[in-house]
């Protein structure tokens, strides 16, 4: 748990600290530099440059910026529809839980990734949202990413929502005439932090490595701008010349996803 | 048992039916059709000509007419044909599919063997425990394209040992498979352990060593085949999943299955290939989960 906590905060100070990292560098994270291409790590280059001469680092680190505010705002899209979904399937149970929780299995028995591409590569247009920037690319991966990991945090809430709304102050609270939404808010909700962080940390995860891997096959956050996953893919291309280029952006990923797998099962642990 | 299989097999013919829509909508909803395609591919085509050939593959039809008549055609097992490859739809399907099962199946095989067995090591031997527990945690974490990537800078480029990539005999299997393994083998392994250290507590087994039984017995004969349930829950949950992991592995081995299939229909507008792509890939793999629910009800008739 607080190894997973100590690793993400690390991981989002390296994050923040990225303009601060390219003023002590002294170099631009997007400006070709051609003369220095394939730049063993030095002083100047601490992991050394691309095939453009840009420094790893520093495209490293912006990159965690992207990669992680995919994360983060998917995973935060998820759990808010997850939440919602899996407290009104438990609540109103009968045909909405039924209708609810079929879309979810639904939803759950497909296989994702080849869906994805498919979604992916559609124009964002089509659906109302800006094409382009690579603003647009973190909100368009984000969207896409937060309707399918909304299923995981839904069958987990509406599981811990069931044997909650079963439980004696939840009848009492009823029985001194509470309105129903204050009973979910005020009574319910507030038990379902746990659950609900467990499936938040998850959702982190799964969403940096769904981002990457999207970004990876060329269809998520497109180049100039840095992603783990982008990077990835010009690293592969690049096996030859400069295999190190590969190691940084993969060990990123792997770190996120194990602090907040780590978090998620200390969360667990502690109920 | 029937009624539980039709009913099943109908809730995957409505998700089909229904995934076959929501695609075909997204798609026939983004600018330009193959006709506009045509165009830029021979710039004498005539308004007239465009309007004609759109006439004559009823392009110009309300959207829910073309759903129906594609939906119509699939059915009859009319495919069509790829305009990526220039080949008929069916033709291209099936050879991927053989290949990614046959990806699919190894991996599995390994996968699930392996993560048993580590499960077991930490289940039989609590020392080696912290060992496994950490090797999951990482493989859970690991990204698979990465470590596609280590194994061939690795293996094909350092020490040339093995293909890059392609499809030949057994040694174009290995990468992609070690691969495609290691993803799913976390699950497995802490499930095992769970399944098995729980599994050896039950009282059956302390009549079993009591009346003699030799370690590898009680392991093999008692308590796998009770560990076997919530393992089998896995590789139906898992399904999904080994799929999606199947696409990125056939795309960075190059090897031509299902999912690198529906990567390049994607890549180059083959909306129609990748459609039907999509459905085959769905289909087996919720036909997969079905058979992995019905072997957990074999094996524990308290399920059914």
């Amino acid at each position: 748990m607080k190894g997973g906590l100590a690793l993400l905060a690390a991981l989002a100070l390296a994050a923040l600290a990225a303009p601060l990292a390219a003023a002590m560098l002294g170099h631009d994270p997007f400006l070709p530099d051609l003369f220095n291409r394939f730049a063993q790590p030095s002083a100047a280059h601490p992991l050394g440059t691309d095939e453009l001469g840009r420094d790893l680092l520093l495209r490293l680190l912006q990159g965690a910026r992207v990669s992680l505010t995919v994360g983060l705002l998917a995973a935060l899209a998820a759990t808010i529809i997850g939440t919602i979904v899996g407290l009104m399937a438990a609540w109103r149970g009968g045909v909405w839980d039924a209708v609810l929780m079929r879309l979810a299995d639904g939803l759950l028995a497909l296989p994702a990734l080849p869906l994805l591409v498919i979604l992916a590569a559609l124009d964002p247009a089509v659906v109302g949202l800006p094409r382009g920037e690579a603003a647009a690319d973190i909100l368009r991966i984000a969207v896409l990413l937060a309707a399918f990991g909304w299923v995981g945090v839904a069958r987990l809430v509406r599981a811990t929502a069931l044997s909650v709304l079963a439980r004696d102050f939840v009848r009492a609270a009823r029985a001194l005439g509470v309105s129903e939404g204050r009973v979910l808010w005020r009574h319910v909700l507030p038990e379902l932090a746990a659950p609900i962080a467990i499936a938040t940390a998850l959702a982190v995860g799964g969403a940096v490595l769904a981002e990457s891997t999207l970004s990876f096959l060329g269809l998520g956050i497109a180049p100039p701008a840095p992603s783990w996953g982008n990077m990835l893919a010009n690293a592969q291309e690049l096996v030859f010349q400069a295999p190190l280029a590969a190691l940084w952006p993969g060990l990123a990923i792997l770190l996120t996803v194990l602090g907040c797998n780590l978090v998620a099962d200390g969360v667990a642990k502690r109920r | 048992m029937m009624r539980l299989i039709a009913s099943r097999l109908a809730q995957i013919a409505v998700t089909a039916a229904i995934l076959s829509f929501c695609a075909f909508l997204l798609i026939a909803l983004m600018p330009g059709d193959p006709i506009d395609l045509a165009i830029a591919g021979d710039p004498r085509l005539s308004a007239e000509d465009a309007a004609r050939l759109r006439a004559l593959h009823g392009l110009d039809q309300p959207l829910m007419a073309r759903y129906l008549a594609w939906a119509g055609a699939v059915l009859e097992g009319r495919f069509g044909h790829s305009r990526l490859f220039a080949q008929p739809v069916a033709a291209l399907l099936w050879p991927a599919l053989l290949s990614s099962l046959e990806l699919l199946g190894l991996a599995l095989l390994l996968a699930a063997g392996f993560g048993i067995a580590l499960g077991a090591l930490a289940a039989l031997r609590p020392r080696a425990a912290p060992f496994v527990q950490t090797l999951a945690l990482v493989a859970q974490a690991v990204p698979s394209f990465w470590l596609g990537i280590l194994l061939i800078i690795l293996f094909a480029v350092q020490l040339g040992w093995l293909p890059a990539g392609g499809e030949g005999g057994w040694r174009y299997l290995i990468l992609p498979v070690a691969t495609l393994c290691f993803a799913n083998l976390a699950a497995y392994a802490r499930h095992a352990a769970a399944a098995l250290t729980q599994a050896l507590n039950e009282p059956h087994i302390r009549t079993a060593r009591a009346k003699g039984a030799g370690e590898r017995r009680i392991l093999l004969a008692h308590a796998l085949p009770n560990a076997g349930v919530p393992l089998l829950t896995i590789a139906a949950l898992d399904a999904g999943a080994l799929v999606s992991g199947a696409l990125i592995t056939e795309t960075i081995f190059a090897r031509p299955g299902m999912g690198k299939l529906i990567y390049d229909a994607v890549m180059g507008n083959d909306f129609n290939l990748a459609l039907l792509a999509l459905l085959v890939v769905a289909i087996v793999t919720m036909l997969a989960t079905l058979a992995a629910d019905l072997a957990q009800r074999w094996l524990d008739p308290r399920l059914a």
